[in-house]
């Protein structure tokens, strides 16, 4: 038996399990607090910075992903000042490559598009930086295109983590920073991807898309998939 | 009174958020019967106006003409609309921009051409560096993404407009 | 030095000529620091053993030391009984010092040289410029290992912990944590495997206190991590230190070799049952690998970037075992503050800074060099008594504190003690003690501009606001440092500057706008200069927006 802790979210009374996160919490209630490189199945990182919330009493945000709820805490995940923070993080994301919603094969499906238009982003301030990416269509069934990867990893992550191969990695750093398949190789002459496609599943973007598909039209699963494949394993294992 | 006076302006897009104000239908003249259009590539003036109150622009800021054309607008126009994607983001046109301007018209006029390659020099207008979005380049009043935005949006944006209302995008979005 | 083993010794070099038996009559001391090795002080070191062989003094000893201090003017030497400073020593110069050397007589005393050394306070370097960091017998003779040995023969963990934090030592790699108060919560920590580790990734530009802390007295940091080590009941250690140091990593080799051959380092040290070893890990050239979180990941042999907090290293660090991480500096006083007690170390500084930090001078001072003062030292005795002023006696304009985390200090708080708080009052920030001078020839933007770039060249790009926005905050400050910038992007980068400071996962990305911060704050004027006039008050930035006529 866990521990259960009643704490507060937006001024609404919620309940949880000792080691569930602001997150989980969050969303078993209907609140939406957005994160890019958060999804369900594959550990958190805390890395988009878009989840940041509030926490009574701490004079700095935490970022709800990574926040192990406390019994009492009192948690803000709305206010004018945290969505102005969330779309100025979204800007980033679309200043620092080359997102061309119109030509994307995940318009319409894409979860960088649908944050934009939920925090109501209608255009960038910040500068362009236009880096000149490349893409990589050297395996059989996919590509990747990096003007489109936001680098949340979770490619590297499932691809680690679900499906226990670990072709995707990262490399370089800063604005260089880059997922890259083997040591660098060519996706198509990887020896350890198993074209499993779960990378492309859980890509937020149209960075990772199946080959052969015409704009739009590269949707993804709906449901998550992920804790499914996870009850399955552990089924397996006992 | 005289009816406000709107414009549209073609910079360096497709035409398919001219199109998609098209799509207006009859809606088109409801908003003409309260406004009057002076000036765009569905009417046939020659030069911009003076004394515009609402201009539609589409496209990015992509050659020395669009620059000229839009600085042009700006002194003459109360409230500017940055209309679609091309003239929020700079969109499609913008795909140019980490190429660099040398290497695009290579690969377009001498690499591709089977006859007689050469780079245009004269009647076409000189690129810029950058295709720009319109915002960076003079000052815009009201963002409407898209790609095209919506007829609804569109009309709504307008009619807003028109009836003295501070104008609701609300739906807007990039892409789509 | 006679006894080190060959392989312990660097082999194209002897370090110290020791023709005396017993003690000698007159020593020279030649620095061989990273600054000083740079300038050739080696071959002062050789010129002057052949000279007093072939001169047949038998009574003189030329000894290699570690950091004399005053960097600027080297390669020094110093005669050591005289404490007579020969600055910007040149071979042709040896025959002067083997004249001073002939002039020392036993009733010789060390008298003070100047203001540089006469307020200046010795407790993390008390033996710099005096051991050959190379000797563990130097290190002994002047009372190294004493504190361990008491330490491990007459207390327990507990009660070395309660001097540590009565001492009120706080970290000095930056954010001024008690020490003690780390050391208690690793030692309460649940767990049987407990690491301690050093963090010497000194990065911060103009910074090299740890660099000759470990070049010139690397046992201390040993001894001190020992000490921990057995006050957190740890037995392994790690030092993180950056390969961009080679001098400071032999010596560190060197001193663990000497350390674990004479019992002060592995199993049954000084004859107790107390075990303790120490390695050394290389980071490859990453600034964020000094944020402690990217240390352990890189230690463990992981990408180097650093993970969200909690939990902290303390509970859950190095293999996700309680882990003590304390930077050079804050282990080099352990052994102080064991020898002379919490009290005397206490009775320095002010308020809740206590004791001495170590800073290195640079930029437009006259003496760049090393020095240690006691907390509570005005900016004015440490620029202008001990650094001796502004090179060419310009206009002292602001001294930048803290590395690219920091902030640019003005001239109207020269008179302000410097301490955790008080810099933290006026914008800045302690850091690892680099203190870089400037006059009226830089121009503010163009240094916010010059810490930008360095941020984003090292941002790990981990999260999105320091990835992304270090890069934005540069392009903006490249536009206002060519004049083509408006008001209104002035605004954008203030905004931005907050939303990242809000937002940034780690110290890197939260610390990267205040040096945009505190320019805004003292230099909003250049700024405008910038902006609105279209000129560099400096004139230090090329301006290629077109003139604004009057």
């Amino acid at each position: 038996m866990s521990t259960v802790f009643t704490f507060r979210i937006d001024g609404k009374d919620v309940a949880g399990s000792e080691g569930q996160t602001v997150m989980e919490v969050a969303e078993e209630n209907g609140i939406d607090i957005p994160g890019l490189c958060h999804l369900e199945g594959i550990h958190d990182r805390g890395a988009c910075r878009l989840c940041m919330v509030e926490i009574a009493g701490s004079p700095k945000l935490a970022a709800a992903c990574v926040t192990k709820i406390t019994e009492g805490m009192d948690v803000t995940a709305h206010s004018e000042k945290l969505q102005e923070y969330r779309r100025t993080v979204t800007e980033m994301l679309f200043v620092e490559r080359n997102h061309v919603c119109a030509v994307c094969v995940a318009n319409d499906h894409c979860e960088l598009q649908d944050l934009a238009a939920d925090l109501e982003l209608t255009h960038f301030d910040l500068p362009l930086i236009s880096p000149k990416l490349d893409i990589d269509a050297s395996h059989r069934l996919f590509a990747i295109d990096h003007n489109r990867c936001i680098l949340c990893l979770r490619c590297v992550r499932v691809c680690d983590e679900i499906e226990g191969a670990h072709t995707w990695d990262v490399m370089h750093r800063g604005l260089e920073t880059r997922v890259q398949t083997d040591m660098g190789i060519p996706w198509g002459e990887s020896t350890t991807c198993t074209s499993c496609g779960k990378c492309v599943q859980v890509c937020p973007t149209g960075a990772l898309f199946e080959k052969g598909r015409a704009v739009a039209s590269g949707s993804k699963h709906q449901r998550p998939f992920l804790p499914w494949l996870k009850t399955v394993e552990e089924e397996r294992g006992r | 009174m005289t009816k406000p006076r709107v414009a549209t302006v073609w910079l360096d897009g497709c035409s398919g958020c001219h199109m998609s104000l098209i799509d207006l239908d009859e809606r088109l003249l409801d908003i003409f019967e309260r406004a009057d259009l002076v000036y765009g590539p569905l009417v046939d003036f020659k030069e911009f106006p003076k004394n515009v109150d609402v201009c539609l622009v589409e496209g990015a800021v992509s050659s020395e003409d669009d620059l000229h054309k839009i600085k042009l607008v700006r002194e003459r126009t109360k409230t500017i609309i940055a209309f679609g994607d091309c003239a929020v983001t700079s969109n499609v046109p913008g795909m140019r921009n980490p190429i660099g301007v040398p290497p695009l018209l290579d690969r377009a006029y001498i690499e591709n051409a089977t006859i007689n390659p050469q780079i245009p020099s004269r009647v076409v207008p000189k690129l810029l560096p950058t295709a720009r979005p319109v915002h960076t380049v003079v000052h815009v009043d009201i963002f409407l993404p898209g790609c095209p935005p919506s007829a609804d949006l569109i009309y709504n944006l307008l009619d807003d407009l028109l009836a003295g209302r501070v104008p609701d995008v609300t739906g807007a979005r990039f892409g789509r | 030095m006679s006894e080190m083993p060959a392989a312990a010794r660097p082999t194209h070099r002897r370090a110290t000529i020791e023709t005396a038996d017993g003690q000698p009559r007159a020593s020279a001391y030649v620095c061989e620091a990273a600054s000083c090795m740079s300038a050739q002080s080696h071959d002062i070191t050789l010129r002057l053993g052949e000279r007093i062989a072939a001169l047949g003094m038998t009574d003189v000893n030329i000894k290699r030391v570690g950091c004399l201090g005053l960097c600027a003017a080297g390669p020094l030497v110093e005669i050591a009984e005289t404490a007579e400073l020969f600055e910007r020593v040149k071979p042709d110069d040896v025959e002067a010092i083997v004249k001073a050397l002939k002039k020392v007589k036993p009733t010789d005393t060390r008298r003070p040289q100047g203001p540089f050394f006469e307020k200046q306070l010795r407790v993390v370097t008390e033996n710099m410029g005096r051991i050959d960091p190379e000797s563990l017998e130097d290190y002994v003779g002047r009372g190294g290992y004493e504190a361990l040995k008491r330490v491990l023969s007459d207390m327990t963990s507990t009660e070395v912990r309660d001097v540590i934090t009565r001492s009120g030592l706080r970290g000095r790699g930056g954010a001024g944590y008690p020490v003690g108060l780390k050391w208690t919560t690793v030692a309460k920590a649940e767990g049987t495997q407990k690491y301690v580790v050093c963090n010497a990734d000194e990065g911060d530009p103009g910074a090299f206190m740890d660099r000759s802390v470990l070049e010139s007295d690397p046992f201390r940091v040993l001894e001190g991590m020992t000490i921990a080590a057995f006050a957190v009941h740890a037995n392994e250690g790690y030092i993180y230190c950056r390969a961009e140091y080679p001098l400071a990593v032999s010596r560190l080799r060197t001193a663990i070799r000497l350390a674990q051959r004479a019992g002060f380092l592995g199993s049954g040290i000084a004859d107790t049952n107390f075990n303790f070893d120490v390695q050394i890990r290389l980071g490859a050239g990453a600034f964020v690998c000094g944020e402690e979180t990217a240390l352990i990941a890189s230690i463990e042999g992981r990408r180097g970037t650093p993970r969200p907090r909690p939990p902290y290293p303390a509970v859950q660090g190095l293999w996700d075992r309680p882990t003590l991480l304390n930077n050079v500096e804050s282990y080099a006083n352990v052994p102080t503050i064991l020898n002379k007690g919490a009290e005397w170390y206490s009775e320095f500084g002010i308020g809740k800074s206590k004791g001495t930090k170590v800073f290195a001078l640079a930029g437009r001072i006259v003496n760049t060099g090393l020095i240690e003062v006691p907390m509570g030292t005005t900016l004015r005795e440490i620029v202008f008594d001990i650094g001796g002023g502004i090179i060419d006696g310009r206009p002292f304009k602001a001294v930048q504190t803290g590395g690219p985390s920091g902030g640019c200090i003005p001239a109207q708080f020269l008179d302000m003690p410097v301490s955790y708080e008080s810099l933290i009052e006026v914008g800045s920030f302690m850091g690892s003690g680099g203190l870089i001078v400037m006059d009226d020839t830089s121009c503010m933007v163009d240094v916010a501009k010059y810490f930008m770039d360095f941020c984003r060249d090292e941002s790990c790009g981990k999260c999105v606001p320091c990835r992304v926005g270090t890069t934005e905050l540069y392009m903006i400050l490249d536009l206002i440092s060519r004049g083509e910038a408006t008001l209104d992007d002035l605004a954008q980068l203030e905004r931005l500057a907050g939303i990242i400071q809000k937002t940034s996962l780690c110290g890197l990305g939260q610390g990267a706008p205040n040096p945009i911060f505190s320019t805004l704050r003292y230099f909003r004027d250049e700024y405008m200069a910038h902006i609105v006039d279209k000129t560099c008050p400096a004139g230090v930035c090329t301006i290629t927006a077109p003139e604004v006529m009057a």
